[in-house]
């Protein structure tokens, strides 16, 4: 089950349109696209896509599931967005809680074990050696962890476990962490199991109806087998601007040895714009890039993630950013560690720099109209 | 809108493609970075409103068939027609056609079955972005029995040798095909023909022992039948020999020849792979030069073309070549004036040199 409903509204602008895990990722993707994918490489037929945030997007991006050979006559890909039934409906109110609401989907399958993952982190995982050791272990949950700098635990689910892997003390998103060990939001439990949770924390009037907060902690009270599943390879939630832009960047440092595009063993799937190849012209130059299809460029791109169909005109500079699809870039502009969203214009001699210490900035036609109308549409 | 359907006739293609066409069938020879020529004709086909396409072909199809497939990436895995890849011959001792009429015979029901009035047949070395629906609306306003798409060609070169002239008159009626070399009205090899008639003059062909049915039923009968030119304006190319493989795979690199093929009007569609944006490594200086998806590049290329999944190493320099899908470029490589094909190797430090009139073509899987 791929929790992909949340706002994310940390990544300001760029969810102003569409749901987090739509956002564009890596010159090509998606941000869902690497969990979906994770699932196809790892042998997983059927998953339940949970969708309630601006959903349009997603919804038209996952389709029937073809590109990530999820469409099959029995299980495949299914959006699940909330509804309405003959006692009413609601919408979800949190993360279990959309699990709880589709529980008969879940019963369509009569699953042994489910896995229950986030539409919004990057990484490259192989779910079916978790679900192995979930077995040996004979857990009731295994969770996902991975350490993380002890500066940013506070933002994470944070746990302890011993040697055997047994966890026995969990804090979401403690003030003063005591472990940097972080929980990737990665779950599997006994189906049987969770749907008890699920039923009795829906009968819960104070809960918040979330795995991290609620189903995890009782569990962990009522002396359940929680097991963690250490992994150690790369692992990023884009939740914030700085964050995803870090992530962008992490990809162009590919040859990192455990993540890569280019890895023919985990490939990423996504959809193809069927664009031909991008175009380097005469004073064009591209150091340390990805450049997606369709692209033409004159312009000088250092450091940078070019998607589909961008343009960009002779003298222009791009260093350390992220240019969105069918993005047009006029002549001269120097744009210097900044993220320009899907279909933005870019007038000549335009100059845009953040500078190390600020989050970069995100460039979109309506920013861009509202900062040149004051200079009286000079630049 | 009257409904037409397609036929791709690979039967009688000349060419002098050479190590290109060693282990495939020309129609399905790489172009353009990621294309096979073949994907310009079913793009037409499909972008001209057609929903079902037939394929006569006759050797070296594994590649083909793999390129091809269901039809998917054309849109053309349909309930409803989609595409039909036709088998030349069935074990019918009454059988006496030949040629590319044992195709039109032994498929008589593809053509019956389907409930288009017109076919569009066509083969694959004409290269264009050409939507047919205005041709078929001069098919239907001439009440023609055959329409022949043509080109008018201002410069004449080799490419153009093998291709018939089309003369006509003042109303696009036409008088004569011939193979007068200074006449620049080139006939494509596409052209429109009523379905009913193209039956009829199967059969009559095959009573008469003909082998060629373009040859026999329309060339030979122009008085007999309403034949019109239809002159189709834009970016073309004919691709029937290396040498015109390479120039035009180099005209690619001039903007204007780009974006007319590619961009301005509908999609080309190819085969979808699923490979990663290209990567550029620090130390790569790329200047004119398309580049496909999957590729990674850490070396200097010029006016050249990198098909998808190229691997480009640090201190490797690539000049006016084609390298085709899957090719190893070591480092301190310099390649001028080369097509390689799919998936060869050239190792550390190899110099290979071709000229511009007679590019150098490594053929598939070689290790250099």
């Amino acid at each position: 089950m791929l929790l992909a409903g949340g706002e994310g509204k940390r990544l300001g602008m760029l969810t102003k349109q569409g749901a987090k895990p739509a956002v564009p990722f890596g010159g090509k993707y998606r941000i869902i696209d690497f969990t979906l994918s994770n699932c196809t490489n790892s042998g997983i037929q059927t998953v339940g896509i949970l969708t309630q945030y601006a959903p349009l997007e997603l919804n038209k991006h996952i389709g029937n599931g073809k590109p990530w050979d999820m469409n099959h006559q029995h299980g495949g890909v299914s959006i699940l967005p909330p509804y309405t039934g003959t006692k009413g409906g609601d919408w979800y109110s949190g993360t279990a809680d959309a699990i709880y609401q589709n529980m008969n989907f879940i019963h369509q399958y009569e699953p042994e074990y489910v896995l229950i993952i986030s539409g919004d982190h990057i990484y490259q995982m192989d779910y079916q050696q978790m679900l192995e050791q979930h077995k040996r272990t004979n857990a009731d949950v295994t969770i996902s962890v991975i350490e993380v700098p002890w500066a940013e635990a506070g933002r994470f689910g944070i746990l302890h476990a011993n040697d055997e892997q047994i966890i026995y003390e969990f804090e979401e998103k403690p003030k003063n962490p005591s472990s940097n060990l972080a929980s990737m939001g990665i779950y599997i439990f006994n189906w049987k199991t969770l749907k008890k949770y699920l039923i009795e924390d829906a009968n819960k009037p104070n809960s918040s109806r979330d795995f991290g907060k609620d189903i995890i902690p009782s569990m962990l009270n009522n002396q359940h087998r929680l097991y963690a599943f250490k992994f150690n390879g790369y692992w990023k939630d884009v939740g914030t601007i700085q964050s995803y832009w870090e992530a962008n960047m992490d990809v162009l440092k590919d040859n990192n040895g455990y993540f890569s595009l280019h890895d023919r063993n985990w490939r990423i799937y996504t959809h193809d714009s069927n664009l031909p190849p991008h175009f380097i012209g005469t004073n064009g130059k591209a150091v340390n890039s990805y450049i997606n299809s369709g692209s033409i460029i004159y312009g000088h791109i250092k450091n940078s993630i070019v998607f589909r169909n961008v343009s960009v005109q002779q003298g222009s500079y791009i260093n350390q950013s992220i240019i969105h699809p069918n993005v047009k870039i006029g002549k001269d502009c120097v744009l210097d560690r900044v993220i320009v969203m899907e279909n933005t214009t870019i007038p000549e001699g335009t100059i845009f720099r953040s500078d190390k210490e600020i989050e970069p900035f995100i460039i979109n036609n309506e920013i861009l109209n509202s900062m040149l109308a004051p200079a009286g549409g000079d630049v | 809108m009257e409904r037409m359907m397609g036929l791709v006739n690979l039967e009688h293609e000349h060419h002098l493609l050479n190590e290109l066409a060693y282990f495939r069938n020309p129609a399905s020879i790489p172009f353009g970075g990621r294309y096979r020529l073949i994907d310009f004709t079913l793009s037409n086909m499909v972008n001209s409103s057609i929903q079902e396409v037939a394929i006569f072909v006759r050797n070296k199809y594994r590649s083909l068939l793999d390129h091809i497939g269901t039809g998917e990436n054309w849109e053309l895995d349909r309930r409803n027609g989609g595409l039909f890849i036709l088998p030349p011959d069935w074990n019918d001792p009454t059988d006496r056609s030949r040629g590319d009429l044992k195709f039109f015979h032994n498929n008589r029901d593809y053509f019956n079955r389907s409930n288009s009035k017109y076919v569009l047949i066509s083969g694959s070395q004409f290269i264009s972005n050409t939507d047919y629906k205005e041709a078929l609306e001069q098919h239907i306003k001439e009440q023609a029995d055959v329409t022949l798409i043509t080109v008018r060609e201002e410069e004449l070169s080799n490419e153009h040798e093998s291709n018939l002239r089309v003369e006509c008159d003042y109303i696009h009626r036409v008088q004569a095909l011939t193979n007068d070399k200074n006449n620049p009205e080139i006939f494509t090899g596409v052209y429109i023909i009523n379905k009913d008639l193209l039956i009829e003059l199967v059969d009559n062909c095959i009573a008469y022992h003909k082998d060629h049915f373009f040859h026999a039923a329309i060339m030979e009968r122009l008085g007999d039948l309403r034949v019109f030119r239809f002159r189709q304006e834009g970016y073309h190319a004919f691709i029937n020999s290396v040498e015109s493989f390479y120039k035009h795979n180099m005209k690619l690199l001039q903007e204007d020849s780009y974006q007319q093929l590619f961009l301005n009007n509908h999609f080309v569609r190819t085969k979808i792979s699923n490979n990663a944006p290209v990567k550029y490594g620090e130390k790569a200086e790329v200047v004119n030069t398309l580049v496909a998806n999957g590729c990674k590049v850490n070396g200097c290329i010029e006016g050249s073309i990198l098909f998808r999944g190229v691997q480009l190493h640090e201190g490797a320099t690539v000049k006016n070549s084609i390298i085709m899908q899957r090719c190893t470029i070591g480092s301190g490589v310099h390649l001028e004036n080369v097509i390689l094909d799919k998936d060869v190797v050239v190792t550390t430090g190899q110099r290979i040199i071709g000229s511009k009139e007679k590019p150098y073509v490594v053929a598939k899987r070689q290790v250099i």
